[in-house]
């Protein structure tokens, strides 16, 4: 299972990253999207993957005992699903917004600000 | 005083904003509102500062869960110090604001999305717990991409697009660096991952979460291979948006690494190394690119690029000399860049264009005015006893004293190319003669302004230039300030203790 994880963990991370260096603004935001989710899965996979122990205490102790699932991982990447949810509906309407007003879709042709004005 | 004051900037920028939207469309009430809540932000700030700096490190415990399974606030001198730069950079700009931002802007929610900023820049400073530092990092980029994006001009809307790609890609290796330090130690409190980090056997995986976090923060702070996304982007929003983003958003990613590369990675050859390189190249690229430029607000924005090696390489050579030089150039620079914006804004009311070769004659037609420009200029230069100069000192000592020459070297490079770009847009903008170009018709010149308005313009410059000049003739006090947190950095006891109450 580890193995699986850190495999589309790493294929995720490499097709997100093409997907930025591309010129078009539309792979832009899917790179984006496809990063995130990689960094998820990341998280979720350093967390130790531990199958059917619930973090639950049992009511006759006190303390946690033996092997269980670690449930911060899980916060974190509910945190950063939201994060980053939230972020690509932004770049997707300041992209579409930016293909309105420039009328291009090729990251290249936005030079304007680099110009000496 | 109980320790509950530490989140007050918190709370208070959360309820100025929630109040601003009910305003949405009433602009003067907006503006009022806001720079009444930046006033009283101000004042607790300074009450805060002076609660910590008799009291030593104040911690809130959120949820009262106790220190490694809750996330704390942890108010150091550091984070107040900071808090209460913000609270008199946000002061300032809030007022600038009012009468440069224009109205189509500001009925958009510029100023809830403005306490917004504040408030994630407060929450990065004041928290000790790193994932929640990638949350008030997230809520900083999602303000600023408003901010940036607010208004919707052709260049404004090229620049978001770079700023947005970029910083986006930064906070994802923030995060993945947070994963990685996760997997290794198991917690999240940052003094908790202080103490844990020195039993990981696995250098190596230490060594490469730490250079995850160098790249992101690196970003953000925009240090050498990393800094292009900031050029093509911090000059296209109005210049209030800019000074708040020169003075703020930059040094944020330079306080994370302070904290990150001070209390987890403290003093690791490794990392020393490549800091100290990558400062180099900083203060070298950032000033070979601000001689080259002919908009003011390029220029200034070159500036900040080649200031912030000074703060890196200092980080570098983790000597208490050097830490107290970089949290005075902290200081320093928050107040000056943020000025140095609000100048260009200024300049830009009056002539109607930032180009050099365009302006000219600004001492002759304004002379009380340039003179009051040429303080935060002078004081960016360093020309004693004017607040740039007083940290260099500390660092070109320490680097003396560590035997760093390249660095010393870098240090005076990046100080006289400053000195030198300054002269060149001193004479360029205020003394040579206004050359013949056409000026625009439809747009409203600083002399057709009322007197008010006119004194809302100049009052936040004035207002930021008393600052430094605070800083440059009290730098006693500030350098009593720096001296205390380069101790507290350099010994993290205090603050490891204090977060677990021992």
């Amino acid at each position: 299972m580890e193995i699986i994880l850190a495999i589309i963990t790493g294929v995720l991370y490499a097709s997100g990253i093409y997907m930025i260096l591309r010129r078009s603004m539309v792979k832009l935001i899917l790179g984006i999207i496809l990063l995130g989710n990689g960094v998820n899965l990341l998280i979720f996979l350093l967390g130790r993957i531990t199958k059917g122990e619930p973090p639950i205490i049992d009511s006759t102790e006190k303390v946690l005992q033996g092997v269980y699932a670690d449930p911060i991982p899980q916060a974190l990447i509910l945190t950063a699903i939201v994060i980053s949810f939230g972020l690509q509906a932004f770049a997707i309407i300041l992209v579409k917004r930016t293909y309105k007003v420039l009328k291009t879709d090729d990251l290249d042709q936005l030079n304007t600000t680099d110009e000496d004005s | 005083m109980t320790n509950d004051i530490i989140i007050l900037p918190l709370v208070i920028h959360l309820f100025f904003s929630i109040v601003l939207m009910f305003f949405w469309r009433q602009v003067n009430i907006q503006k009022i509102v806001s720079v009444v809540g930046n006033f009283v932000a101000l004042v607790l700030a300074i009450w805060i500062f002076i609660g910590v700096y008799s009291q030593g490190i104040l911690v809130v415990e959120s949820g009262n869960w106790p220190a490694p399974f809750g996330i704390v606030f942890v108010g150091d001198m550091l984070a107040v110090t900071l808090v209460l730069l913000t609270a008199i950079a946000g002061f300032a700009v809030s007022i600038f604001s009012t009468i440069s931002v224009i109205k189509a802007r500001l009925r958009f929610g510029y100023f809830s999305v403005f306490h917004f900023l504040l408030l994630g820049l407060n929450g990065a400073f004041l928290t000790g717990d790193v994932f929640n530092l990638y949350v008030w990092f997230e809520i900083i980029i999602i303000s600023s991409f408003v901010l940036i994006s607010i208004g919707g001009e052709k260049n404004q809307l090229e620049g978001a697009v770079k700023y947005f790609a970029l910083n986006f890609f930064a906070s994802m290796i923030f995060l993945t660096a947070l994963g990685v330090l996760y997997g290794l130690v198991g917690t999240l409190n940052m003094a908790d991952i202080a103490l844990k980090i020195k039993d990981v056997d696995n250098t190596t995986l230490v060594e490469i979460s730490a250079v995850l976090f160098l790249v992101g923060f690196g970003i953000k702070s925009a240090i050498f291979p990393l800094y292009f996304w900031l050029p093509a982007s911090y000059h296209t929003p109005p210049s209030a948006v800019s000074a708040i983003f020169a003075g703020l958003l930059t040094k944020v990613g330079v306080y994370a690494l302070i904290r990150i590369f001070t209390l987890i990675y403290g003093g690791d050859a490794f990392l020393s190394t490549l800091l100290l390189a990558l400062a180099i190249m900083t203060i070298f690229s950032g000033g070979v690119g601000a001689i080259i430029q002919n908009n003011i607000k390029k220029v200034f924005m070159y500036f900040i690029i080649c200031h912030i090696g000074f703060m890196i390489g200092g980080l570098a050579l983790y000597t208490e000399i050097a830490l107290a030089g970089v949290i005075f150039y902290l200081i320093h620079d928050i107040v000056i860049k943020t000025n140095l914006f609000l100048i260009s804004g200024v300049i830009y009311r009056i002539k109607s264009t930032t180009n050099m070769k365009k302006l000219g004659g600004l001492y002759a037609n304004y002379p009380k005015l340039s003179l009051l420009m040429a303080i935060p200029l002078f004081s960016l230069v360093g020309i004693p006893p004017l607040s740039g100069f007083w940290p260099k000192i500390s660092l070109i000592l320490a680097s003396f004293n560590a035997q760093e020459y390249w660095f010393f070297a870098a240090l005076i490079f990046g100080s006289l190319i400053t000195l030198i770009v300054i002269a060149k847009l001193w004479s360029e903008v205020f003394w040579k003669n206004q050359p013949k170009i056409k000026f625009p018709k439809k747009f409203i010149y600083f002399d057709q302004l009322r007197m008010g308005q006119k004194l809302t313009f100049i009052f936040p410059i004035a207002f930021l230039t008393f600052v430094t000049l605070y800083i440059g003739f009290g730098a006693e006090h500030i350098q009593q300030v720096s001296q205390r947190i380069a101790t507290e950095l350099m010994n993290n006891d205090s603050y490891i203790n204090a977060v677990f109450k021992r």
